[in-house]
């Protein structure tokens, strides 16, 4: 059936049976490999995307849902050549070894401080808890978004 | 890769059509909010619905927290998430914050529903056990009308509830009354499991006695318990440590946990006695202001 998503701002109409999944669709018929396909049963959190800001778990989504939605995927964090704050975070504290969950990570972590820019480490640390990091590098993830925290105020106060 | 077998969707664009359209399916349809229980179940084949209908366009007539003269009422299409945030939800029943800390992640919160929760019918589900302490009534629309259930009459067995075919949970309501304090609490193996055990208690105080009194427990029986001898004990008695001691005996008597994963049946029992004595003292403190 036809649906028409927003991702990362720009609207596509495609034709896709009703079970393909969000991740699948994002994957494999957009092309955008950043979102990662991980446990498929909405534990691990690797394949969060935003969905009208919100992040929520791609792989237990169906993509016919998000008819009318925006879509946000990582690949929406870098414009013209300009790291986010949450990635450039993970860059200078090494905030992944394997990278697996950092696709997830810095979504939950980017819609986080959308909504709350000065957040606790413990904020931080409840908002990543649908995120699994199994080279459980956690502590460099928190302090990445924290970073993140004050380097975006510091952008914000220049602009 | 796990991907559900194949099926028809629609998107529902009222409630009247939701209902028209399941009637239409004749048991082969299923309603579709979130979709946290109900996909990976299709994944797994433990469902396979010929058709999914969607009602997440629905919000505007579905999704609310609301007073009514005496009742609470939240729509069915309410996201955790929203049951989190809700001060007024916090006044009036706090065990509904508990518990909404405690249910999956925030992820899985800023999808999934209460009509779902209640639906799924999994007895480790915790909302389950709010709905039931809190003496909830379940709202059921069909194409004949609206029945309302009794929170203990909802759920049949397992996966089972008194929803129809052709029928949509609109609403969970819950009473108003004078002296309410409540309270939910957890043991799971780590962030945003299921419970091991968990409890909600709700209490209704006049003065140090306790009017009325409800007890739901999550994950210690084929469905959420209701103890129906510990909340006789209370009904009526003053409030004591003894007393709870005693009603959280009774109540770990009366549950039927099973042996798995998340530990044998007698540190289950155990811990479903222990839960209940700190949910119930909670809920009183709350009830008498004397706990933030």
């Amino acid at each position: 059936m036809q649906v028409t998503v927003t991702i990362n701002g720009e609207p596509v109409a495609r034709d896709v049976e009703p079970r393909t999944l969000l991740v699948h669709f994002i994957r494999d018929t957009e092309g955008l490999t950043g979102t990662h396909w991980g446990c498929d049963t909405s534990n691990c959190g690797a394949c969060v995307v935003l969905m009208d800001g919100r992040p929520v778990k791609s792989c237990t989504t169906l993509a016919v849902m998000c008819e009318g939605h925006e879509i946000s995927t990582v690949e929406s964090l870098e414009v013209d050549g300009e790291l986010d704050p949450v990635q450039q975070g993970f860059h200078e504290l090494h905030a992944l070894q394997c990278g697996f969950c950092t696709p997830g990570m810095l979504m939950t972590a980017r819609a986080l401080l959308d909504e709350n820019p000065d957040p606790t480490e413990q904020e931080i640390r409840t908002a990543i808890s649908g995120g699994i990091c199994r080279c459980t590098g956690y502590k460099n993830i928190v302090a990445a978004v924290r970073w993140a925290a004050e380097h975006q105020a510091a952008t914000r106060q220049e602009a | 890769m796990q991907t559900p077998a194949p099926f028809d969707y629609e998107r529902a664009t009222s409630v009247e059509g939701a209902i028209a359209s399941l009637g239409r399916h004749g048991g082969e349809a299923r309603i579709i909010a979130g979709g946290h229980s109900l996909l990976p179940m299709m994944k797994l084949r433990l469902a396979s619905p010929a058709c999914l209908i969607d009602i997440n366009d629905l919000e505007a007539e579905l999704a609310y927290i609301r007073e009514e003269g005496d009742t609470l009422a939240i729509g069915a299409l309410t996201r955790h998430v929203d049951l989190l945030r809700s001060d007024l939800l916090a006044e009036r029943f706090p065990a509904f914050r508990d518990a909404e800390q405690v249910i999956a992640d925030p992820v899985v919160r800023n999808r999934g529903t209460i009509g779902g929760s209640l639906c799924q019918a999994d007895a480790a589900e915790d909302l389950s056990a709010v709905c039931a302490a809190l003496g909830a009534r379940v709202v059921i629309r069909g194409a004949e009308g609206t029945r309302v259930v009794p929170m203990g009459e909802f759920h049949l067995g397992p996966w089972m509830t008194v929803v129809g075919e052709d029928e949509l949970v609109t609403e969970v309501r819950l009473p108003l009354r004078p002296g309410a304090g409540s309270a939910h609490v957890k043991v799971e193996r780590r962030a945003g499991d299921w419970a091991i055990a968990a409890c909600t208690a709700a209490v209704w105080m006049d003065g140090d006695t306790i009017a009325d009194a409800g007890l739901g427990l999550s994950a210690v029986g084929p469905v959420t318990v209701e103890p129906v001898r510990a909340i006789e004990l209370l009904r009526g008695s003053v409030s004591s440590d003894a007393l709870f001691a005693q009603a959280a005996a009774i109540a770990a008597e009366d549950c039927a946990p099973i042996a798995d994963t998340r530990g044998p049946v007698d540190y289950k029992r155990h811990l479903a006695g222990v839960l209940t004595k700190r949910a119930l003292r909670r809920a009183t403190a709350r009830a008498l202001r004397q706990e933030a």
